[in-house]
């Protein structure tokens, strides 16, 4: 009997194709987004977790000025020195510290060019952030005392301007200053915030201060922590030394700040939860309205169809029977638009996953999760009209034109 | 004696409350026994296809007890009238009643898929059915594609394949030609002769009525005539 409802059901489909198709695009668009936004969700999740893992030990980032609500203070936070960092590297808790001093800056290959963020920084800057080299080596103590010429490409900027030739030798101009190419990083993807972080040209920080900012602030240091110490202790102590140096008195705030970078992708990924939750919410709301949609329209065919629904009674139907026959066409129906829905979403996801540069992982709980929540439409919204057309007295609905 | 296959007791059905109120059966006793050809007869509004209604278990009487195989069927609810009707009832309307876009065979198989009957035996049984009424060869064919008489011959079968102890028949001939009309009532009466199949009939002709073998004349909801035919038309 169900195998024939279910016969049944696609035969009245199928009869209906066009009705049929627009009954169920509200479930269509609602699955479809769910699933859209809960895999670009999950990509971006597993981005965050990616960057956290390849940080391997924990990683805290020193910046100017204090994390603070409300208006800007007067007087500008006060800068860093490469003596600051000289200083954090004698620390017992601390393994590399890589200053670093960052611009903007427009860099040029024969005819190619490029714009790119420059860091000037050390050959700890790699080790911080356990960033291994694609080719060539990273800078000599030589060439980052001296201010050398030399720079260590990131994978988009040297695809720019050499392609897939060989770069190493050769010679970029940063903001016109000649630097041969020493190295080129591995490719590391979007970051946390989507920005593309292989954009990158690395310089000795000396060369930076020297030849192309003309004074020597350092902008930021990153300070990886060895492996045995907890990231509190790790910030306390750079805390302490920071305010020492500085001759900060008690009582009074830093005038620095000290990132986690741990808190911060945790902080992050909790972010990137609550969004995928509210957009999935959003997009519920719209399976809801498909289910209203499924519901106006079996109504419809339930009317439509009243001297079949009769005929079938006068035969010996029971109103269970006919119930099930309607029930089971609004849950085919709905299930059909399911599955479309979650193929539309896939694509989709597919396709955002690639152009926001982050992992497509769909998830199999979230598609086995939808497919059941359109069949439960299918049931929720199928009941009513599938009542009504059980309860039809026969005479009345034989006589129905 | 057995129990007869139908009796009505003062049996009453009005519609509507109050002023409003109808009575389409005014009090009716009759019964039927297994095997007769009965014909009712009567002006329109008399209460004759009410009567068949509720001998159809399609509706219930107001007051008054109908039973069939000698059970009361007051107490019986939806489901239990739809299982009488699937397994012991077969209707055949005026207007055919067939389903639009699906086969001669399938319109058959319908009170089987009901009964429960796997694919096969359904339809063995659907075949077998069509082939009783004639209509070998035409099972592939929509009704769009049948005439009239063959239409109303897939009805017939329809109501035979779920193995009926009753036909149903209401103005069978009504939307057909006389050459149509006769050919059906020999259908019936050779359902009746042969397979020993009631058959309660619904009609207005004189000459069609004729083909049973008793007659039961209705009037403003009362039986007011019950006799042998005994002449043929």
């Amino acid at each position: 009997m169900l195998w024939e409802a279910v016969c049944l059901a696609f035969t009245a489909i199928i009869r209906n194709k066009l009705r049929s198709f627009l009954t169920v695009l509200g479930v269509v668009i609602g699955v479809a987004a769910v699933i859209a936004m809960v895999t670009v969700g999950e990509g971006s999740s597993a981005q965050v977790k990616a960057s956290v893992e390849r940080l391997g030990t924990n990683v805290l980032i020193l910046r100017p000025g204090r994390v603070r609500m409300g208006p800007p203070s007067g007087e500008p936070a006060p800068r860093f020195s490469l003596k600051d960092a000289s200083a954090l590297a004698e620390l017992p808790v601390v393994a590399f510290v890589a200053p670093q001093a960052n611009s903007t800056y427009s860099v040029v290959a024969g005819n190619a060019n490029t714009s790119s963020q420059v860091s000037g920084t050390t050959s700890d800057y790699l080790r911080v952030q356990n960033w291994p080299l694609a080719l060539g080596r990273s800078f000599e103590p030589s060439e980052e005392d001296a201010g050398a010429g030399v720079c260590i490409l990131g994978q988009t900027v040297r695809d720019k301007l050499f392609g897939s030739s060989d770069p190493l030798g050769e010679v970029v101009r940063v903001r016109g200053l000649a630097c041969q190419v020493i190295g080129v990083l591995t490719a590391r993807g979007a970051g946390s915030f989507g920005q593309d972080q292989d954009e990158l040209v690395l310089i000795p920080i000396k060369t930076m201060h020297r030849r192309l900012q003309g004074d020597s602030e350092v902008g930021s240091i990153s300070i990886a922590l060895r492996k045995s110490v907890e990231s509190a202790d790790g910030i306390r102590a750079v805390q302490n030394l920071l305010r020492d140096r500085r001759e900060i008195g008690i009582g009074q705030g830093d005038n620095f700040s000290v990132t986690d970078m741990k808190d911060f992708n945790t902080l992050l990924t909790g972010i990137n939860s609550v969004m995928t939750g509210l957009l999935s919410a959003v997009a519920a709301v719209s399976l809801l309205v498909g289910g209203i949609g499924i519901m106006n329209i079996m109504l419809v065919s339930v009317t439509e169809r009243t001297r079949e629904i009769g005929i079938r009674l006068a035969v010996g139907a029971s109103g269970g029977q006919v119930l099930t026959q309607f029930l089971v066409e609004a849950i085919v129906l709905s299930v059909l638009g399911g599955t479309l829905g979650i193929a539309v979403g896939l694509a989709l996801a597919w396709g955002g996953s690639f152009f926001l540069a982050i992992p497509f992982v769909p998830s199999p709980l979230i598609i086995a999760l939808a497919f059941g929540f359109s069949a439960l439409v299918g049931v929720v919204f199928g009941y009513f009209p599938a009542r009504r057309a059980a309860r039809m007295d026969p005479i009345e609905a034989l006589r129905h034109q | 004696m057995a129990d007869p296959l139908i009796a009505f007791r003062d049996v009453t059905r009005s519609y509507g409350q109050g002023e409003a109120e109808v009575r389409a059966l005014a009090g009716v006793s009759l019964t039927i026994n297994a095997g007769e050809f009965v014909a009712i007869m009567g002006p329109s509004g008399s209460g004759k296809s009410t009567a068949m209604n509720i001998i159809g278990c399609l509706d219930r009487p107001s007051t008054g007890e109908y039973l069939f195989q000698g059970i009361p069927l007051q107490g019986l609810d939806n489901d239990r009238r739809a299982l009488l009707r699937r397994h012991a009832l077969g209707f055949v309307f005026q207007g055919f009643n067939l389903l639009a876009r699906q086969s001669a065979l399938e319109n058959v198989e319908l009170p089987l898929i009901y009964k429960g009957l796997p694919r096969a035996a359904r339809v063995a049984a659907a075949r077998e059915a069509l082939r009783k009424v004639g209509l070998e060869g035409r099972e592939g064919h929509d009704p769009s594609q049948l005439s009239g008489g063959q239409q109303q011959r897939v009805a017939i079968a329809r109501a035979l394949a779920g193995g009926p102890s009753v036909i149903l028949a209401d103005e069978p001939t009504g939307n057909l030609d006389s050459a149509r009309s006769h050919e059906i009532m020999r259908l019936l009466q050779e359902l009746n002769q042969n397979d020993g199949i009631t058959v309660v009939m619904v009609t207005h002709e004189e000459d069609i009525a004729a083909y049973a073998k008793r007659l039961m004349v209705f009037t403003d909801g009362k039986l007011t005539r019950d006799a042998p035919v005994t002449e043929r038309a």
